[in-house]
């Protein structure tokens, strides 16, 4: 004490700056640059819409802003709410009920997800359209013509939300089927001892414990709803997405693009932050230590078949009609199409798909737990900020990656040719590292969503009781976390693997010369209006997801599926 | 006036196990009472059946004369009117304290509502914690919440798993007994279940001992001390030790210490092996006595020493002494036995002395 | 483990692979294609065959290649840029990132009119966009311009794409350097009205919705109904058959046309490769590809088109250059947005 009292006095802002160097450990240090890193892309963003706004925005506020913004919002209401109504009763039924198929659907209502939004629609177009199958029938068997009857029309707003919703709710499904698998047997019951039925059980209980898990699902869906161009364009609505195309590519307007798109960010930052504030001082995971599951709710008569159908429904229309289409039109296109190159497009689109995935996973866990292990609101706030990613239309996000990386190109480049008389070309730009960069921006807040989701079911208290054991934060993260969290872990593996298996926009952009994927080669036959022919391709997207989805659902119910019902 | 609580002749099973055989009780009007055992004895799986969560495979479940389980029928438990307190309390951690008293509460008029909730936090005292949230508070805290919220809807019967065992002992008897006030307070029937007998005695009036998925004994804490059913309750309540003797000429029975004025166990005869239950209360020091015994162990118990005596036999005793009596081991010391009434246990392992069969249970 | 020398030469290995800069071989030529890689592999293949120099092929969308190739800069990989749209390869000239060159080939095979008079681009195949109308419920003989469809007789039976299709963009930007921004909106406003249902779909759905009596003419690029026409779906064979096509404005300006086309970038390395390859693209053989395969009509005039094509009759094409279609194209999506075309 007395040594350093007799050091030489620091004057008080070097104290502080001492303090704060002392702080900022290396953990937190790493952290916030990793975070950094990966939302570079959509920093790329934001400082390209900090130039003053052109003239453009008259012109789109005297115009068509309103719909942009009235659109979006009803895309992304739309979209939440229909994918909460698929997801939520699918996730209980199966976690929680016994009905017959119920094993069967566990798996089978994930197959959605592997079809792209934009060929669902085409699909469901060529359809229920008024030239397509359906409606022509109708009107020869009974002599109508246009005036005579109603149908639905498929290509409108709420036929998008539909389409959207039919192949998204797989992530309210998901996340909410692992929350329900998790939520402790002795709340339920004491809620039954307060004279709670199953309704209000389920309203009051079940529902608000998995809220992060349904809210985080939702919001993975309504930013995919939100990033589509796809359907909305070929449905004629015009969305912020559209019109972020439609600003930059039809009015060569980059700086308002990216303007819109910083919008765009902007308000789901802002429904973020909204939902984290609403939850305020609650907590989600259970203070009791015994987790057993009860027995599961055995169905019978209607009820089993209402429990059936409610499964069947969405996976009828979500899968089997649209994966029928395309199979119809492999079988008819297929000899023409399918050559040696099928399978060389294949092999690139599993291993760049599951490449990314394990990446983003590893990446995703060390954002997650270094938040848990460090929680300051800087470490918050640079992850969030990653989060953005995965609203930004694909892409926006892939002009985000390609400019800082050619910046570091030209850079690196002027550098050699200065000082060692070589050029260095480009070394980032147009490679496979760029496309992965891309896709950690893109899809980390999925796999993000997903782990912090399953960390906030571990109780605080076993952290520092692993700690008091002597296990070192990466002993309590190896030794007890990932244990804990293999769901969540494996959930976030599938959903960065298909979604990446589906990516477009920047695999497009950013692709390497000779490289191409089962996507890329699915919307351009698709986009050159050759629908048939793309579906050898869209169904090969389908197909190679479907082995993950039905080995990852098998292992994500596992630890609970031999489970006694009560000791 | 039926009885308060009855359990008729029950079995439990998960098949194929059975978890609770041919189980009755009778809890009296307002009656709180415990079921005791070790762990894995059932008393679980019979307070859940009680609660509505189990079926019942054989016999009936009836609350103030109202029949609410018979095989192939469970009332519901949301419609039982009987609260549960769980022994990992099973909050809801989403809501504040207010909200998870008033859960229970529902279809209530608010103003109602809110009454009943101040109410219970002061009972509970918690009045300053309403909108806390479950994680700010502690354990004790913790469990003061949960009773608030079982009490809230004025359960019938308010069961309560083990809620105590996560406390420290001295802690544990006296939230027991606070809970045991406030349910008297509030007219509401408890039937605890635990494996801590000290924390039975100070909630219970009558206590039923489980061993092995049977009811062995369902009785006050006095008669279950000094009048055990059987070997296992003689084992499990309290301290002593079995001590052999055998049924003389005139249905005497004789001991190592001399003859003892107790009536052998109904059915036994001149012959016959007994084992007679020896409390370390029973056994009093007294340096006059002529009966001696040599000390083999001692622990200090503060305001006694508890002595481990070993007779000539080899056959060993437990003795209560005042502390003041300090004898070191391998000394010999007087001792008189002060026994009222004498429990006997038949020896011979094949057929049982007392009405329950489940006197060859290994203990 | 994570330390261990053969953990870390792999991972360098891995980062190497990723890294790997593309490869600029003397033999090899690099191209940035806007066509879908069915309407241009099959050509760049023909091209390695008869040359020997190989072709590195990264397709994508016009806005995203052009974007990619202003961000590399001068170390660029491309030689080649082809796109589908004259007036993006106009915009790409503007943005600094091609090269004018001279090539006598090119000169003498392709038109002035379909050509950049530097040498910056070429246009190397055109298409049209006429009327497609109902057969059963149209007469041709009511048809005259594209003006005209913005005659209240029209009402309720109009169908037409969105006007994000670059193909409305920029038949509205001719519009507007035929007739002024003025009689453009109210041209198009008369449009709007006339819709028989919201803009939507692609070219092929206008041509079906024709066909099913949803509406009795839209706008449609020639080769779409060549498409439907030759197509091994029987469905669309028979909504084909129920449409023809009417040649407008024969008196006034002419058809709208497009072109697509190519030029080579500023800072190409294999210069004289990409020559070669725009060379191979505007010959004979590859302008009959061209025709054949996609059902556009070749640059070239002494190329005739396909059976299918020349079954629809002759026409005259608007002789407007089409680099204009590019410099009007933001001034016709605003002006769309104004008449409230979706």
């Amino acid at each position: 004490m007395e040594i350093t009292d007799q050091a030489p006095p620091l004057s008080r802002r070097a104290r502080g700056i001492f303090a704060l160097a002392r702080s900022v450990d290396r953990w937190t240090a790493a952290l916030v640059g990793l975070a950094a890193l990966l939302a570079l892309p959509v920093l790329t963003v934001f400082l390209t819409a900090l130039q003053p706004p052109g003239s453009v925005w008259r012109h789109l506020a005297d115009t068509v802003l309103t719909d942009y913004l009235l659109n979006s919002a009803a895309l992304m209401v739309g979209v939440g709410a229909g994918t909460l109504l698929i997801g939520v009763p699918a996730a209980w039924l199966t976690a929680t009920c016994e009905f017959p198929g119920r094993r069967w659907f566990e798996w089978a209502l994930l197959l959605p997800m592997a079809i792209p939004a934009y060929i669902i629609a085409y699909t469901y177009t060529g359809l229920l359209d008024f030239a397509g199958p359906l409606q022509t029938v109708l009107r020869d068997s009974f002599g109508w013509t246009r005036q005579d009857y109603a149908f639905p029309e498929i290509r409108s707003l709420p036929g998008a939300i539909l389409m959207l919703a039919l192949v998204l709710y797989p992530y309210v499904y998901l996340l909410a089927r692992a929350a329900f698998l998790e939520q402790s047997a002795t709340v339920l019951e004491v809620s039954r001892s307060l004279g709670a039925g199953p309704w209000r059980r389920f309203l009051t209980l079940t529902l608000p414990l998995a809220r992060p898990s349904l809210i985080a699902g939702m919001s993975l869906a309504q930013m995919e709803a939100l990033a589509d161009y796809g359907t909305v364009q070929y449905f004629g609505i015009s969305t912020f997405t559209t019109g972020i195309f439609r600003v930059w590519f039809g009015m060569n307007d980059p700086t308002a693009a990216a303007q819109l798109a910083a919008l765009l960010l902007l308000f789901v930052l802002t429904l973020l932050i909204l939902e984290q504030w609403s939850r305020r001082q609650a907590r989600f995971h259970h203070t009791g230590q015994r987790s057993q599951r009860p027995p599961r709710l055995q169905l019978a008569g209607w009820r089993a078949g209402i429990a059936s159908g409610a499964c069947l429904l969405p996976l009828l229309f979500g899968f089997l009609i649209p994966a029928g289409q395309l199979l119809v039109w492999t079988w008819r296109t297929a000899p023409q199409i399918v050559d040696p190159h099928f399978l060389h497009l294949a092999l690139n689109s599993i291993g760049l798909a599951g490449g990314a995935a394990l990446l983003i996973l590893l990446l995703a866990l060390l954002l997650g737990y270094g938040q848990r292990l460090r929680p300051r609101p800087i470490v918050r706030l640079a992850t969030r900020s990653v989060g953005l990613g995965y609203a930004a239309p694909g892409t926006v996000l892939a002009i985000g990656v390609m400019l800082p990386l050619a910046a570091i190109d030209r850079s690196v480049d002027h550098w050699a040719r200065q000082w060692l008389d070589l050029s260095t070309g480009l070394l980032f730009s147009g490679t496979l590292f760029a496309l992965l960069f891309a896709y950690c921006a893109r899809f980390l807040p999925a796999a993000l969503h997903s782990i912090e989701a399953g960390l906030t079911r571990i109780r605080p208290s076993m952290d520092d009781a692993a700690r008091s054991l002597g296990a070192k934060p990466h002993g309590v993260l190896w030794r007890v976390h990932i244990p804990i969290l293999r769901g969540s872990l494996l959930t976030a593996l599938l959903l960065v693997f298909v979604d990446a298996l589906k990516e477009l926009p920047a695999t497009l952009i950013l692709r390497p010369f000779n490289f191409n994927t089962l996507a890329v080669r699915a919307f351009e036959l698709a986009s050159d209006e050759r629908l048939a022919d793309s579906a050898s391709f869209a169904l090969a997207i389908v197909l190679a997801g479907i082995g993950p989805v039905i080995l990852l659902s098998r292992a994500i119910s596992r630890p609970h599926a031999d489970h006694a019902p009560f000791p | 006036m039926p009885p308060f609580l009855e359990l008729i002749d029950l079995d439990i099973a998960y098949p194929p196990r059975m978890v609770i055989r041919a189980t009755s009780l009778t809890l009296h009007c307002t009656g709180i009472g415990c079921l005791l055992g070790p762990s894995g004895c059932g008393k679980t799986t019979l307070l859940r059946a009680i609660a509505g969560f189990e079926p019942v495979q054989r016999g009936s479940i009836c609350l103030e004369g109202v029949e609410l389980s018979r095989p192939g029928w469970t009332l519901p438990p949301e419609q039982r009117r009987i609260g549960l307190m769980f022994q990992d309390l099973a909050l809801f951690p989403h809501q504040s304290v207010a909200d998870n008293i008033a859960f229970g509460l529902y279809g209530w008029k608010a103003s109602e509502r809110r009454a009943r909730v101040s109410e219970l936090l002061r009972l509970v005292g918690l009045t300053d914690f309403a909108q806390r949230y479950p994680h700010q508070l502690s354990g004790g805290q913790q469990q003061r919440v949960a009773l608030a919220r079982a009490l809230a809807p004025r359960p019938r019967l308010l069961l309560l798993d083990e809620p105590f065992s996560s406390l420290d002992v001295t802690l544990r008897e006296d939230l027991a007994r606070e809970v045991r006030n406030i349910l008297l307070r509030e007219g509401t029937g408890g039937l605890l279940v635990s494996h801590d007998q000290f924390e039975a005695f100070a909630f219970a009036d009558e206590i039923g001992v489980l061993h092995e998925g049977r009811l062995r004994q369902w009785d006050s804490a006095y008669n279950l001390y000094h009048r055990p059913a059987d070997r296992f309750v003689a084992d499990f309540i309290g301290q002593g030790v079995l001590l052999p003797g055998r049924v003389g000429n005139q249905g005497r029975v004789n001991t190592e210490l001399g003859e003892v004025d107790g009536a052998p166990p109904a059915g036994c005869q001149a012959g016959d092996d007994v084992e007679l239950l020896v409390r370390p209360d029973d056994v009093l020091h007294d340096d006059a006595s002529p009966l001696q015994a040599e000390v083999a162990e001692r622990a200090f118990r503060g305001a006694e020493f508890l002595y481990t005596l070993k007779l000539p036999s080899g056959a060993r005793l437990l003795c209560l002494a005042p502390s003041h009596h300090n004898h070191a081991i391998g000394q010999r010391i007087g001792i008189r036995l002060d026994i009222d009434h004498w429990v006997m246990f038949r020896r011979n392992r094949a057929v049982s002395c007392v009405e329950d069969t489940a006197l060859n249970a290994p203990d | 483990m994570f330390k261990s020398t053969p953990f870390r030469l792999l991972s360098l290995l891995c980062l190497s692979s990723l890294l790997a800069p593309p490869v600029l071989a003397d033999g090899e030529v690099n191209v940035y294609s806007a066509r879908k890689e069915d309407l241009i592999k099959p050509l760049l293949d023909d091209f390695s065959k008869q040359t020997g120099i190989k072709v590195n092929l990264v397709t994508g969308k016009e806005e995203a290649l052009l974007q990619r190739l202003q961000s590399e800069g001068v170390n660029t990989p491309a030689d080649v840029l082809l796109t589908s749209d004259a007036g993006r390869l106009a915009a790409a000239q503007q943005a600094g990132v091609l090269q004018a060159i001279q090539s006598e080939t090119l000169n003498r095979t392709i038109p002035a009119a379909y050509r950049d008079p530097n040498g910056y681009w070429y246009g190397l195949s055109v298409r049209a966009r006429p009327i497609i109308y109902a057969k059963d419920r149209v007469q041709p003989g009511q048809l005259s311009t594209y003006e005209a469809l913005a005659d209240p007789q029209w009402k309720g039976k109009l169908c037409l794409r969105s006007s994000d299709s670059v193909y409305n963009q920029s038949l509205v930007a001719g519009m507007i350097a035929h007739h002024g921004e003025a009689k453009t909106e109210a041209w198009a406003k008369g449009l709007v009205a006339n819709l028989a249902r919201p803009p939507k779909g692609g070219d092929r759905d206008q041509i079906k919705a024709v066909a099913s009596g949803e509406c009795a003419v839209t706008l449609a690029n020639t080769y779409y109904l060549g498409g439907m026409v030759n197509a091994s779906d029987a469905a669309e064979q028979q909504a084909a058959a129920q449409v023809a096509v009417f040649w407008p404005d024969t008196q006034g300006s002419g058809v709208h046309v497009n072109v697509s086309g190519a030029g080579v970038t500023a800072y190409a390395r294999q210069q004289d490769n990409a020559i070669k390859l725009l060379e191979f693209l505007a010959s004979d053989q590859a302008q009959r590809w061209y025709a054949e395969v996609n059902n556009e009509y070749p640059v070239n005039p002494a190329i005739p088109p396909s059976a299918t094509l020349q079954s629809w009759g002759a026409f005259k094409a608007d002789t407007l250059n089409v680099a204009k279609l590019g410099e009007l194209n933001a001034a016709a999506v605003k002006l769309m947005d104004r008449a409230g075309w979706k």
